[in-house]
C-alpha cells in the first residue's frame, strides 16, 4: 500500500465540479508534482490533502490511515505556502518554533530544533529578524524552515517558487530537489510550470477541469504524453503537432503530410505497437528537439527524414536557435544548433527525427502509438 | 519668435499663476483655520477672565486678571440641578461608563469580523448585512424598546438581589449604558474589523491551522498582533461617540449616575442666580478634554487606519 493515497476524490462547491474522481498514489520518499493550467483543481486537490478544505466523496489516506475528516493539525503535515504566509509579527525564529509551540515542545527542544532547521537552510543569522526585513529567497527559506522543523510525514508546496524572479527561481528549485534528496522526505507539489514539474519530479500528475490526464515519471510524460493535452502541456516549446493521413506501403507504414502549394510530405515511422490502417487521419506529434538541421541530427535514429521548408522566424536562444517554419498549415518549432547562420525566408533542410515521433487520435486527442 | 521662444513661453507663464494660486489657497485655509479654532479660542479665554471681565467686556479680548478660578469651580463647586459638587462625579461617570463599553464593543467587533471574514459559515453575508444594518438604526426609534428591555434587566437584577444577595450590574445605570453603547456599538466594530481582516492574508490563518494553533490561538497570536491601526481607529471612534452620546445618558441614567454630557446640559441650564460664562466654559473644555486626548495621543494611527486595507499589500 502506497504512503500517500487518494482515491476516487470529488469535490465540489455547489453546484461545480472542482475534482471529479481524482485517483493518485505516492510511495514514501517521493516528490509528486501536481500541474496543470490554471483552475484545474491542483490547489484545491492540495488542499485537501491539507486539509484546508473539506472533500465531497472519496479517500484520503496518509500511512493506511484515513485522513478524510482530521483536522488539519490532526495530519502531521507541513505546508508551504505560495505567498510564505510568515507571521509578520513574529522573528524567523519564532515563526519556525511556532508549530512546535503549539504542540507544547518545551522551549529547550524549541531552540535546539530550530537551531538544527537553520543551519541546515543557512538562515542562523536571520533568526532575529522579521519577516519584512527579508528578501524573497530568504523568506521562502524561513518558509520551508517552518514545515521542516516539524518533521512532518509529508509536505505540500503550493507554488512555493512563482513570486521569485528568474534567478532565484532556478536556485531554489535546486535547493528544493537537494533538499528531497539529502532529508528523503515525501512531497507533494504544485505548479503551474511544467520545467519545474520535469525537474524536480519523481512523479508527475498532469491534471485538467479536475481530471488526472497522465500520471508517469517526467521521462513517460515528455516521451509518450497520454493525450493531445499532455502532449501540448509538457515541454517548451511546446510539441509540434500536424495533422497527416497514414499510408501503407509494402508493409512499411509512413504519414503524409498535405502542403497546400508544394508536394505532400512523407514521413516514414517505426513499427507501431497498435494497429493503424491506411489513410486513418492521424496527429503527428514530433518536438522541436526531434527537428533538427540534419548535420546534427542524432544518428543513432533509424529513421531521419530530410524535409525542406521555409524559414519563417529566427529565435536564437544562446544554447540553441529555435526556427519557425509552415508544414501542412502549421507552424512548426524546430532545434538547431546555437552557431547555425539561417535567416528568415530561406529555405533550408530540417532533419524529422522519427524515432521519437508520437501519433494522436483527432477524435479522441489520444495517443495511438 | 524663436522656437526657444515657443518652447519656454509656456512654461514660465503657469509659475506666475501658480503663485497667485498659492496665495489664494493659503489665504482662504488661513482663514478657514481662523474660523474652526475661534470658538475654542473664546471658550479657552472666556474660561480663565472673572466673571465681571467676561460679563463686561469684549468676548475677543485676551483675559486681563487670568484666573483658573472658574476651572476649580466647574470642577468642584459648580451646581449640577439642586447638588453643588463640580462635575467631578459626572466625569467619573462617564468613564466607567466608557471604558468598558469601548473595550467590550471594540474586542466583541474584532471577533465578529474574525469570525465573519476568516471561518465562513453558510449565511454569513446576511449576518453581516444586518450588522451592518445596525449602523442605520436612528437612536431615537430603540429607545422605547431598549426602555423595556433595561426594565426586564432591573427586575432581573432585584430578583438577583432577593435571591444572591447582589444584582451583577443588571439594572444599574451606568451598567445599563455600558450594555446599550456595546449593543449600539457592535455594527460599527464589526464593519470596521470585517473590512479591515477580509484585507488579513487567509493563508496566515491557514499557516495558523497546520501549524496546530486553535481557533482563539490564531487569532491571539497571528490576528491581534497585527491589527493595531483597526484597534486605535476603532477606540477613538467609539470613545469620541460614547463620550459625547446625550440622548441616551439622559434617557437611561438620571440623577447621580448622569454621565458627563448630561451633567454639562446641567450645569448651563441651571436658572438660579447670574449665568457663570467663564465656569459653563471650563466645564464645557473639561467634558471635551478626553477625546481630544484621544485624538492626539492616537490621532496619526487614526488616518493610517482608515487607509489600511484600501490598497492590498
Amino acid at each position: 500500500m502506497a504512503f500517500l493515497e487518494i482515491s476516487n476524490l470529488k469535490k465540489s462547491f455547489g453546484a461545480v465540479d472542482i475534482l471529479k474522481g481524482i485517483d493518485l498514489d505516492l510511495d514514501k520518499g517521493g516528490f509528486l508534482v501536481l500541474v496543470g493550467p490554471s483552475g484545474c483543481g491542483k490547489s484545491t486537490l492540495l488542499n485537501t490533502i491539507a486539509g484546508l478544505e473539506s472533500i465531497t466523496s472519496g479517500d484520503i489516506s496518509i500511512d493506511g490511515q484515513v485522513v478524510n475528516d482530521l483536522h488539519p493539525s490532526k495530519r502531521d503535515i507541513a505546508m508551504v505556502f505560495q505567498s510564505y504566509a510568515l507571521y509578520p509579527n513574529m522573528t524567523v525564529g519564532q515563526n519556525i518554533a511556532f508549530a512546535l509551540e503549539m504542540r507544547g515542545v518545551s522551549k529547550a527542544e524549541r531552540e535546539a530544533a530550530v537551531d538544527k532547521v537553520a543551519k541546515t537552510l543557512q538562515i542562523t543569522h536571520l533568526l532575529h529578524r522579521k519577516p519584512s526585513q527579508l528578501s524573497g529567497g530568504q523568506r521562502q527559506r524561513v518558509a520551508m524552515g517552518r514545515a521542516l522543523v516539524r518533521d512532518p510525514r509529508i509536505f505540500l508546496f503550493d507554488e512555493p517558487l512563482s513570486n521569485l524572479d528568474a534567478k532565484l527561481r532556478v536556485d531554489m528549485r535546486i535547493e528544493i530537489k537537494r533538499l528531497h534528496q539529502t532529508t528523503g522526505t515525501t512531497i507533494v507539489y504544485v505548479t503551474h510550470d511544467q520545467i519545474e514539474a520535469m525537474t524536480l519530479a519523481t512523479k508527475i500528475a498532469v491534471l485538467k477541469d479536475g481530471e488526472v490526464q497522465q500520471v508517469g515519471t517526467p521521462a513517460q510524460i515528455y516521451n509518450t504524453p497520454s493525450n493531445l493535452f499532455v502532449a501540448d502541456f509538457m515541454g517548451s516549446p511546446a510539441m509540434n503537432l500536424i495533422e497527416g493521413t497514414i499510408a501503407l506501403e509494402n508493409g512499411a507504414a509512413r504519414v503524409v503530410l498535405t502542403r497546400a502549394n508544394a508536394a505532400s510530405i512523407s514521413l516514414s515511422l517505426p513499427a507501431m505497437e497498435t494497429a493503424i490502417t491506411d489513410g486513418q487521419k492521424v496527429i503527428l506529434g514530433i518536438r522541436p528537439e526531434a527537428i533538427t538541421d540534419p548535420a546534427s541530427a542524432d544518428h543513432n535514429s533509424k529513421h531521419i527524414d530530410i524535409i525542406n521548408a521555409h524559414v519563417d522566424v529566427v529565435e536564437p536562444a544562446g544554447a540553441d536557435t529555435f526556427v519557425v517554419t509552415h508544414i501542412a498549415g502549421k507552424e512548426v518549432t524546430a532545434r538547431l544548433r546555437a552557431d547555425i547562420d539561417v535567416m528568415s525566408g530561406q529555405a533550408i533542410d530540417f532533419a524529422f527525427n522519427m524515432d521519437k515521433a508520437v501519433l494522436f487520435d483527432p477524435a479522441s486527442t489520444r495517443r495511438i502509438a | 519668435m524663436s522656437v526657444d521662444a515657443l518652447l519656454k513661453a509656456p512654461a514660465a507663464e503657469p509659475s506666475r499663476s501658480t503663485a497667485t494660486t498659492r496665495v489664494v489657497i493659503y489665504g482662504l485655509l488661513l482663514l478657514f483655520a481662523a474660523i474652526y479654532i475661534l470658538p475654542l479660542a473664546v471658550m479657552v479665554m472666556t474660561s480663565l477672565k472673572p466673571l465681571d471681565e467676561v460679563t463686561g467686556g469684549n468676548m475677543f479680548a485676551l483675559p486681563h486678571d487670568l484666573t483658573f478660578q472658574p476651572w476649580v469651580q466647574a470642577w468642584g463647586k459648580a451646581c449640577v440641578g439642586l447638588t453643588c459638587e463640580g462635575i467631578k462625579g459626572y466625569f467619573g461617570n462617564s468613564l466607567k461608563m466608557v471604558i468598558p463599553a469601548v473595550l467590550i464593543s471594540t474586542l466583541m467587533g474584532s471577533l465578529n469580523g474574525y469570525v465573519l471574514t476568516k471561518w465562513q459559515f453558510r449565511g454569513h453575508r446576511l449576518v453581516f448585512g444586518l450588522m451592518l444594518f445596525a449602523c442605520f438604526i436612528p437612536f431615537q426609534s430603540v429607545l422605547i424598546p431598549m426602555a423595556t428591555i433595561l426594565g426586564k434587566f432591573g427586575a432581573f437584577g432585584e430578583y438577583l438581589t432577593e435571591t444572591v444577595g447582589w444584582d451583577f450590574g443588571f439594572g444599574a445605570p451606568t451598567e445599563n449604558l455600558v450594555i446599550v453603547h456595546v449593543v449600539y456599538g457592535l455594527g460599527f466594530t464589526t464593519l470596521f474589523f470585517r473590512n479591515y481582516y477580509d484585507a488579513f492574508p487567509t493563508e496566515l490563518v491557514k499557516a495558523g491551522m497546520m501549524d496546530g494553533a486553535s481557533f482563539f490561538q490564531i487569532y491571539r497570536r497571528i490576528l491581534l498582533p497585527n491589527s493595531t491601526p483597526i484597534f486605535i481607529v476603532t477606540v477613538i471612534y467609539q470613545f469620541t461617540n460614547i463620550w459625547n452620546d446625550f440622548l441616551f445618558g439622559a434617557t437611561f441614567a438620571a440623577g447621580d449616575a448622569m454621565p458627563m454630557t448630561v451633567a454639562l446640559n446641567n450645569v448651563v441650564n441651571t436658572s438660579t442666580g447670574v449665568v457663570e460664562y467663564n465656569v459653563n466654559m471650563a466645564a464645557a473644555i473639561i467634558a471635551a478634554l478626553p477625546t481630544l486626548f484621544v485624538y492626539i495621543v492616537a490621532g496619526r494611527y487614526f488616518v493610517r487606519g482608515l487607509m489600511a486595507g484600501a490598497v492590498k499589500g
